[in-house]
């Protein structure tokens, strides 16, 4: 009888639980064509130009997301993803002024080491020190929103038309927008082969069960460090879209995408306890959540509203999510003896 | 057994954490081709041993040679490439990856595990699937067959087999036998101890954190292990206390049922049935994980069982939260003083909390009221205040104190007490055993978890062994004797060597 207990038999084909698996993915899809079919109901003359501006609206937020879920996948959090990208978006903006795309992209490319370095900073003091990786990166975001002011104490700076057009220009049909491109291509080529490799693989180990991967085999203090590592890379850049999105560079804009980002990954299906989820989802929360508000404005509804609109989404979803596993451990608890025969 | 090589030997290894000291001198030596078994009673120091010896933690002082050389581990993973792998208690799979890429993350090529697969009938078994969504003993053996496709020398089980069902703990056996007879090495944990000597040739008895003997099993009994585990100690502890159960004045209460359980089911706990009476300190006793904790959970109102009925002075009662249970008169002093205290707040505060109900005036708390009844209640008990201010800066045994303190203010009829004596001083010891004797000779009822074999014969009336998830055992004071508490808890009948089959 234990036998048949064991040996689970394979009912579920493999579709099956694909689905089961992504569901909540899939949720944030089918919530972002809701979202979106409203949006150009209520738009009478929805175009390029509004597809456009979408995306480069999204951008920085979307870049803060994906950076926020490498962290909090790895099991830990970062609340200093907006201030790392203000930093970013400051320096860029500082040395990139007055000079031509190839200095720009130079630019980049150090704000990118930097952010990286900045990331793997975080990490290794929490490790270090031991000090809960919450209060290190809250300590940290007043340091690195301080540098932002140091570089930049108002709004200024700028960059080299060609830079900004990475993302609010177009490529091939003015329906497809240069910034989703970018997205595609930057997220793309990072985080597959994260995900396909085996520091990708401890990456979620560590973030599921911490005690489990040591037990597996795990390096538990490198693969944090990689992970906060990886997040202070796409603050970077986030930090860098912000610049493309805005065209000057601003010391107090980045500050607010700690929040947003947060709220977009827990939209994005990424469990806060560590281990579920993925960059898409995230990704796909962060085009929502710059459309809602946008949408109530266009609908007459006072703005104001519309951040209490957008919180209730966010608690909404996140209950509908919860009773997933609530409903399966319920199913779990009516066939007992799985365990004890 | 002509070549007696040994594969590994440990020296005084120490392992404490903090001020506990898990593992005081642990002495292990494993010889080339043989299924060593590590006993001990609870808390003897077995799981830390296999702990230092597979890197899991890493030990305060000590040497671990492994064919002669030194070695030092710092991480599981270094211990599995020198050729210690370990099947751990709890299962070691990372929950939220499928199956097969937990054996990635060890490195383990599905060549290497397949057969192992197939050895374990295993083969059915979807490798795509999550690790949480199996069930239990499927995660044991497939950590088992990992382990084995590292074809490891030593292969250590710590307490495989207590959450399987007989018939794969037989897999597990076969396995274990089939790596002694290709002169690798096995060492096995187990509490059931007709399974030890079935299939073990020696055993290493731990108590209190230290080695106490090594035991051929091929030449000696039963009877030897268990006064091993027991020590000499044990008896002179007894002595030095007194018998505080004769000295307590004879119960002149009426005898009613206090708490009946009838057939309860959660978690571990299979089918428990007994009833408390009025007057009497019954005594639980078990092994690690038989259930007590469930059994406690659920007459605490922590918990809702699955099945079976919990009566309170004859009338049954459905508990669905803690508040219920303590309005029907059953409280609870738990083993963790820091879940019942708070720790920050005064010895004032943790005493009136649960009685602050009792003592509202036009919504306000009677401040007079409350202060006279924890006066009653700390004097009662002798506790130390002069640290009162913070519950956290009492001795631990004061703590305690506090916590069965705050149960006098407020009224009970049944005190539920799990493991209360743990980590406190003899002196208290002996007083909290006082107190309980005269709770139940002024109408209490006691039921008291106690993983020290000789407070059932210092506190209570009668005791209750449990093993497998069921009472196995009912015992009156006088003939719980340690011996015979330790026998019925190992799931041994009493007196004879037959096995007690309660665990299928």
């Amino acid at each position: 009888m234990s036998a048949q207990a064991i040996a689970r038999p394979r009912v579920a084909p493999n579709v099956a639980r694909l689905l089961r698996r992504n569901a909540w993915t899939l949720g944030t899809y089918g919530l972002f064509v809701a979202v979106m079919i409203f949006t150009v109901a209520i738009h009478p003359n929805y175009g390029p130009f509004e597809v456009q501006s979408l995306v480069v609206g999204a951008l920085p937020l979307a870049f803060a997301a994906v950076a926020e879920a490498c962290v909090v996948l790895g099991g830990g959090i970062d609340l200093s993803i907006g201030a790392m990208m203000a930093v970013a978006n400051v320096v860029a903006a500082r040395y990139m002024n007055h000079h031509d795309f190839q200095t720009a992209i130079l630019v980049s490319v150090l704000v990118l080491v930097g952010g990286t370095l900045a990331g793997a900073l975080n990490g290794v003091i929490a490790l270090r020190t031991r000090v809960p990786d919450i209060v290190v990166t809250l300590a940290m975001s007043f340091v690195w929103g301080g540098v932002a002011l140091l570089i930049l104490p108002q709004p200024g700076g700028g960059a080299p038309d060609g830079f900004l057009a990475l993302a609010s220009g177009n490529v091939l049909t003015p329906w497809i927008p240069a910034g989703i491109v970018l997205l595609i291509v930057v997220v793309g080529a990072i985080w597959i082969p994260v995900k396909l490799s085996r520091i990708g693989l401890a990456l979620y180990a560590v973030g599921s069960d911490r005690t489990a991967a040591f037990r597996r085999g795990v390096r538990i203090g490198p693969t944090r460090v990689f992970s906060y590592a990886l997040g202070g890379f796409f603050a970077a850049c986030g930090g860098l879209a912000l610049l493309m999105s805005t065209g000057i560079g601003s010391p107090l804009a980045g500050t607010i995408y700690t929040l947003s980002a947060i709220s977009a990954i827990v939209l994005g299906g990424v469990s806060l306890a560590g281990g579920r989820g993925g960059v898409m989802g995230p990704i796909i929360a962060a085009l929502v959540l710059t459309m809602v508000p946008a949408d109530l404005i266009l609908s007459g509804t006072d703005p104001n509203f519309g951040q209490v609109i957008q919180g209730t989404l966010i608690v909404l979803v996140v209950m509908a999510g919860g009773l997933a596993p609530l409903l399966r451990s319920r199913r779990r608890a009516i066939v007992p003896g799985a365990s004890s025969g | 057994m002509t070549d007696d090589a040994i594969l590994l030997e440990t020296r005084g290894l120490k392992k404490n954490y903090g001020a506990v000291v898990a593992l005081r001198s642990g002495d292990i030596s494993v010889r080339a081709g043989e299924i060593h078994a590590l006993m001990g009673a609870n808390g003897a120091g077995k799981s830390t041993l296999v702990k230092v010896l597979t890197g899991d933690v890493t030990p305060n002082a000590g040497t671990i040679r492994l064919e002669g050389r030194e070695v030092r581990f710092n991480s599981p993973a270094n211990a599995r490439k020198a050729g210690l792998a370990s099947v751990y208690q709890d299962v070691s799979l990372v929950p939220l990856l499928t199956v097969a890429q937990n054996l990635r993350l060890t490195g383990t090529t599905m060549a290497a595990i397949r057969p192992w697969l197939e050895e374990l009938e295993l083969g059915d078994v979807d490798l795509a699937e999550y690790a949480r969504d199996l069930p239990t003993p499927t995660l044991h053996l497939l950590d088992l067959a990992q382990a084995l496709a590292s074809l490891p020398r030593l292969l250590i089980l710590d307490e495989v087999t207590a959450t399987l069902p007989a018939d794969l703990s037989e897999r597990v056996f076969r396995v274990a036998r089939r790596w002694r007879d290709e002169g690798r090495s096995v060492v096995l944990i187990s509490h059931r101890m007709t399974e030890v000597k079935a299939l073990c040739d020696r055993a290493t008895v731990l108590r209190d954190g230290s080695t106490v003997g090594v035991v051929d099993l091929a030449s000696s009994g039963q009877e030897e292990i268990v006064s091993l585990m027991l020590g000499p100690a044990a008896a002179s502890v007894v002595v030095s206390e007194g018998a505080v159960a004769d000295t307590a004045p004879a119960p002149k209460v009426d005898p009613s049922p206090a708490v009946e359980v009838r057939g309860l089911r959660s978690g571990l706990l299979q089918d428990v049935s007994f009833t408390l009476r009025r007057g009497e300190v019954l005594g639980i006793v078990a092994l690690e994980a038989q259930g007590q904790a469930d059994l406690f959970e659920c007459l605490s109102g922590n918990r809702r069982p699955d099945a079976g009925e919990i009566l309170v002075q004859g009338k049954t009662r459905r508990f669905r939260h803690p508040h219920e249970a303590i309005g029907a008169g059953l409280v609870l002093v738990p083993a963790d003083r820091a879940l019942a205290l708070l720790r920050q707040r005064s010895v004032l505060e943790n005493i009136a909390l649960p009685m602050v109900n009792q003592l509202k005036r036009w919504g306000l708390i009677n401040t007079r009221a409350e202060r006279k009844r924890v006066k009653a209640a700390t004097d009662r008990l002798e506790i130390d205040t002069r640290a009162g201010s913070r519950v956290m800066r009492l001795s631990g045994g004061n703590q305690q104190k506090v916590t069965i303190a705050r149960w006098l203010a407020t009224g009970f009829v049944t005190l539920l007490c799990f493991d209360p004596t743990r980590g406190i001083d003899i002196r208290t010891k002996e007083q909290i055993y006082r107190v309980l004797r005269e709770l139940a000779a002024s109408g209490s009822a006691v039921l008291l978890f106690t993983s020290e074999l000789p407070e059932i014969q210092l506190a209570c009336d009668r005791a209750l062994v449990m093993f497998g998830g069921r009472v196995v055992a009912e015992l009156t004071a006088h003939d719980a004797t340690e011996a015979a508490l330790l026998r019925a808890a190992h799931g041994l009948e009493r007196g004879g060597t037959g096995p007690a089959e309660a665990a299928s």
